[in-house]
Parts: C-alpha cells; structure tokens; sequence
C-alpha cells in the first residue's frame, strides 16, 4: 500500500510517552501514516479540519476539551473522521461504550488490538455520540461545521439560542451561528446555564440584565427579557412569567 | 496466601494495654466519665433538686483533686507504666490512686478540719471502684478497638491506589522501553518500591522519612507522564524525619492533586507541600491548583475520609484533617502529635 491509500491516523492524548507509544506501534502496522499529534481535544480538531484524518485516536482524559467532546465536534467534517478511544482505566467510559458499540482501546495498548480496532474503525453515528456523551456532564462549546472548518462557539459566549424551523440560532456577542441541535436536548444538557423564557428559546442565565413589563397596543401586557451586550429583546410567555420571579428574586 | 494470612492474624494473642494518658481522647474520657459517675452519686444520695447540687458540690471537692493528681501522676510515669505487663499495670494504678486518695484525705483533714471530710475508707472505695469502672471501660474499648476490628477497619481501610495511576505509569514505562532504558529501568523500580508499600501490611506508624521517600518516588513516575506539567516544591523546614505517622498519608495526597489539580491544567502547575513542627505537632500541609467545576469530588472525597478515619483510629482526637478551598487553590492541611519510635 502506498502513501496515498493509507490509513491517515490523528492521535490525541496528554502525555508525551502515550503519544510516543501509539507512534512507535503505529510505525509497525503497515498502511498507516500519522497525520499529526495533539495533545487536548482542541489542538486535536485544529488538525482535523486542516489534515482530514481517517481515524482520530482519541485520549478521553484530556485537559481543555476531553475526548468525548472532540469526538463530537469531529463527527461534523465532511467526511467525518472514524473514532477510537483510549483510556487508561474509566469502569463508567467502559461500559457506556460497550453499550454503544464505540471502539476503545485499554491502555497499555495492544498492538493487535490496535491492528483490528484501526481494521473495523468507523464514524460515530448520532445515536452512539448521544450515549457516550452522558459521561462527560457538559461540553464546553457548541460546534458548527463552514467551509470545512469546525467553529467552535465557547459555551460562556452563548447569549441565547433561539429554535428557528430545522435550526438553532445560537447568539453571541459578535454573531449568530446556525447549529443542527435540539432545544430540548441542550435545555437538559445545560440547565444550570439557560432558562427557558418561551417554548423556542432559551437564555443564558449570566445575560439577563432584568426584565421589563411591555404593554400591547390591544391593551395586552407581556414581560420580556433583557439582555446584556445585545440590543435584542426576547419575550417570555406567559407560562414561563415564573421565570421573571425566579431571577429577580 | 491470603487464607493462612488471616488465619495467622486471628490467632494472634489480643494486646490489652493501659489507657495512654498522654492522648487527649483518653484524658477527655477519664475526665468525663468521673464527673459522670460524681454524678450519679450526687443523685442517688439526695432527695431534691437543690440537695444534688450540695452532694455533687461535696462529692467533686473530694473527688476532683484525687482525680487530677492521679492523671497528672500516671502521665508522668506512663514510661515506667507502660514496661510493666497489664496485671502489674493494673496494681500499679490501683497503688498509685489509692495512696493519692489517703494523702487527700490527710491534707483536705488538716485544711478544713476532720469533721468536714468524708472517712478515708469512703474515699478510698469511691476512688477504687471509679478506677475499677474506669479500667475496664477502656478494656472493653480496647478489646472494641484494637484488634480484630480495628485491624479489619485499617486493613479495609488500607490506601488504594488508583488504577487510572496504574495503567499510565504501565503504559508510560512501556514508551520508554525502547527509547530510553535506563530510564524505564528506574521507573520499574519505582514501581515495585510503591507497590510494595501499598501491598504491605500498613498498620504500623512509620518514620516521617520513609514517607516522603515514597512520595519522591510516586511523583518520580507522574512526572514521566506529565513533564513539565507536574511541578513540586517541598518544605521541610526542620521537621523531624523520625516523626512516626500512618504510611500513606502523604502519597494518596499527592496522588489526588496531580488528579484534580495538575492533569485538567494544560499548562500545568504545582504542588507545594510544606511540613513542619510546631511545639509537639508535626503540620502537613498541602496546596495544589484548584479549578471550580470539573469531574473533581468524589474519588477526592473518598481519600480524604479514608485518611481521615486512619488518623482517627491511629491518634484519636489528637489529630487532624482539615481541608481549604479557594478560588485557586486546594489545600489539605493535617496536624498529628509529634510521636517517636520509643
């Protein structure tokens, strides 16, 4: 097998003698070739977008942003990368992937083991991202996919995320993004952060400067809420005016 | 192995020694249960209210000076005390009381006139059956404590190391096999010293030093891993390295705070552990950065309350463990009385 039809291979982990092992077994399985090494799950998608591996192997435990969460935003290039995972000892890591079928390896790494996880190594599918997310309580960013690239949106920049059609709009202070999740879904993964102030919006907590009574012209009242750093004014409905309590307190 | 371990241990005679004087949990009993039992004296021999508080007031005037004496007396001959078998002991306190009793009872006829105190041979059987009572509480707390049970609670007990520090260190070791023998050598080394304390019997107190030597050790192999990452600053300003302490107190310490602390920081940070002696304490204490949020808490928790009972079962209220949470910073901070190899 020549260069051009090997395995492109992307390892993430930590520590330097782990990623120096990989290297050193991955030099022994022929058709693969090391696209690169990063050493948290930030720097490993920084590589992904620009070299488009094949398979990323992936440390779960990693500082900044861990395995789980890369392995996420990855799975939005086009093609999207095969995963597996790494990790020394995690009893919770390990029976959630078992249970989803996700391909993990147990360190110290096996060469054969390694031989037939990079045999069989496949994308995530969405069902399998859902499950193995649970173990990591909460991403620390949201992540779109332009031109090629993976925005990563830091989760402390979200102003509020509002539902729209197939759609999120997430706000920030510079822009707003359109990412592929549910309202619903990121109401349950992030409740301590947004509230929900009506049935498609949420908002970040740390934003809201107060809330203010507008009268309708029919004569109708309504509160809404306001907001730091943005102009924009987001309604909340009547069946979530507890809200208006609940933090003004 | 294990079965003729076991075996062995429960065959093993019961040593019943002695209540040490010199712990304060021991002195706070002693104190406790002697006014308790004034007490219930006072009760039993009054009719009302007001007439308990005139029997207690007479019996704790009688009672309290033979009290002190004798513990400021066995303190200060528990050396001599604790030579003797728990029979000679035994005679030995009931000798010491009772001639502490008479010499009471003489100075407290020649203060306040003989009329107004009770008849030595009262004295000396109030004080006797209180030394009775007294002696076997602490037997029966001894027999509770000691042996089997605390045995079977130090050996459950017993600190773990985590197995996440297990397969790294493997794996890192294996990294170096053929880039760097020498280097893997000395970790495997490092490896079997650690282990082998973790697999020993550790229900001893051992020397301060031999602690710290396992401690260099187990950061020696973090600090394969993590380079750079893992920096430790030591301070032994003059602590005493014969100080005797539980083993492995130190190093599930450490191993928590390049856990907590060192590995969620991608640039890293340090350890700083400072020990020293104040009057008869020896201070440990321990800092590392702390970020709020993140995976921490419970396996942190766990070694902590291990370490915690430990200390307890070892040095009862003499000893502590407190821990301190900024908004950088983690810290541990355990004071135990300064004990030495007798």
């Amino acid at each position: 097998m020549n260069e051009l039809h090997a395995l492109r291979i992307l390892i993430a982990d930590d520590e330097a003698p782990a990623r120096n092992r990989l290297r050193e077994l991955l030099a022994e399985i022929p058709g693969t070739v090391i696209i690169g090494e990063a050493r948290n799950g930030m720097e490993a998608l920084r590589l992904a977008e620009q070299a488009l591996p094949n398979v990323m192997l992936l440390d779960i435990r990693m500082p900044g942003m861990d395995g789980i969460e890369a392995a996420g935003h990855a799975q939005i290039l086009s093609p999207p990368p095969a995963v597996i995972f790494t990790t020394a000892y995690d009893t919770y890591a390990m029976q959630a992937f078992e249970l989803s079928a996700v391909d993990y390896l147990l360190k110290p790494i096996r060469l054969e083991r390694l031989a037939n996880a990079l045999k069989k190594a496949r994308a995530l599918l969405p069902e399998q991202l859902n499950e193995i997310r649970r173990l990591r309580p909460q991403r620390t960013h949201f992540s779109v996919s332009e031109r090629g690239r993976i925005l990563l949106i830091p989760l402390a920049d979200v102003i509020y995320l509002r539902a729209e059609l197939k759609y999120l709009t997430v706000r920030t202070r510079e822009r707003e993004y359109l990412i592929d999740e549910s309202l619903t879904h990121i109401e349950e993964e992030f409740s301590d952060l947004f509230v929900r102030l009506h049935r498609n919006c949420l908002a970040a907590r740390t934003f809201i400067l107060g809330f203010e009574k507008r009268h309708e012209a029919d004569g109708e009242s309504h509160w809404v809420a306001l907001l730091k750093d943005v102009p924009d004014i987001l309604p909340v409905s009547r069946r979530q005016q507890h809200i208006v309590h609940e933090i003004t307190g | 192995m294990r079965m003729m371990a076991s075996i062995k241990q429960n065959h093993r005679p019961i040593p019943i020694a002695l209540p040490d004087l010199r712990n304060l949990g021991v002195q706070l009993r002693v104190l406790v249960l002697a006014n308790a039992m004034a007490a219930i004296a006072a009760v039993l021999r009054s009719n009302s209210m007001s007439e308990t508080w005139q029997e207690l007031l007479q019996i704790s005037a009688a009672m309290q000076p033979v009290l002190l004496a004798s513990m400021l007396a066995l303190f200060s001959i528990h050396r001599q005390l604790a030579k003797l078998s728990y029979r000679l002991g035994i005679v030995a306190v009931f000798m010491l009381v009772l001639s502490l009793t008479a010499l009471a009872h003489v100075a407290a006829a020649w203060l306040f006139g003989p009329e107004f105190v009770p008849s030595l041979l009262r004295m000396w059987f109030f004080s006797a059956i209180m030394t009775g009572i007294l002696l076997v509480y602490f037997n029966l707390r001894g027999r509770a404590l000691s042996p089997a049970i605390t045995e079977a609670r130090l050996q459950a007990l017993q600190a773990r190391i985590r197995p996440h520090f297990l397969f790294n260190a493997i794996n890192a070791v294996l990294s170096l096999i053929r880039s760097d023998p020498r280097r893997a050598e000395t970790a495997l080394e490092d490896m079997a010293d650690l282990f082998r304390v973790l697999m020993a019997d550790n229900r001893q107190l051992i020397p301060l030093q031999s602690e710290i030597n396992l401690c260099q050790q187990y950061l020696a192999l973090e600090k394969l891993r993590l380079g750079g990452r893992l920096r430790v600053t030591w301070k032994l300003d003059s602590v005493p390295m014969d100080a005797l302490i539980p083993p492995l107190v130190l190093q599930p310490l450490l191993e928590n705070a390049v856990y907590h602390g060192i590995e969620p920081l991608a640039e890293g940070g340090e350890i700083d552990i400072r020990l020293y002696r104040s009057r008869n304490e020896i201070h440990l204490l321990l800092n590392n950065p702390y970020r709020k949020g993140g995976d921490h808490h419970h396996g942190n928790k766990m070694a902590l309350s291990n370490i915690r009972e430990r200390l307890a079962l070892h040095f009862d209220a003499e000893a502590q463990l407190k821990t301190k949470v900024t908004d950088y910073l983690y810290e541990v901070h355990i004071v135990i009385p300064y004990r030495t190899e007798p």
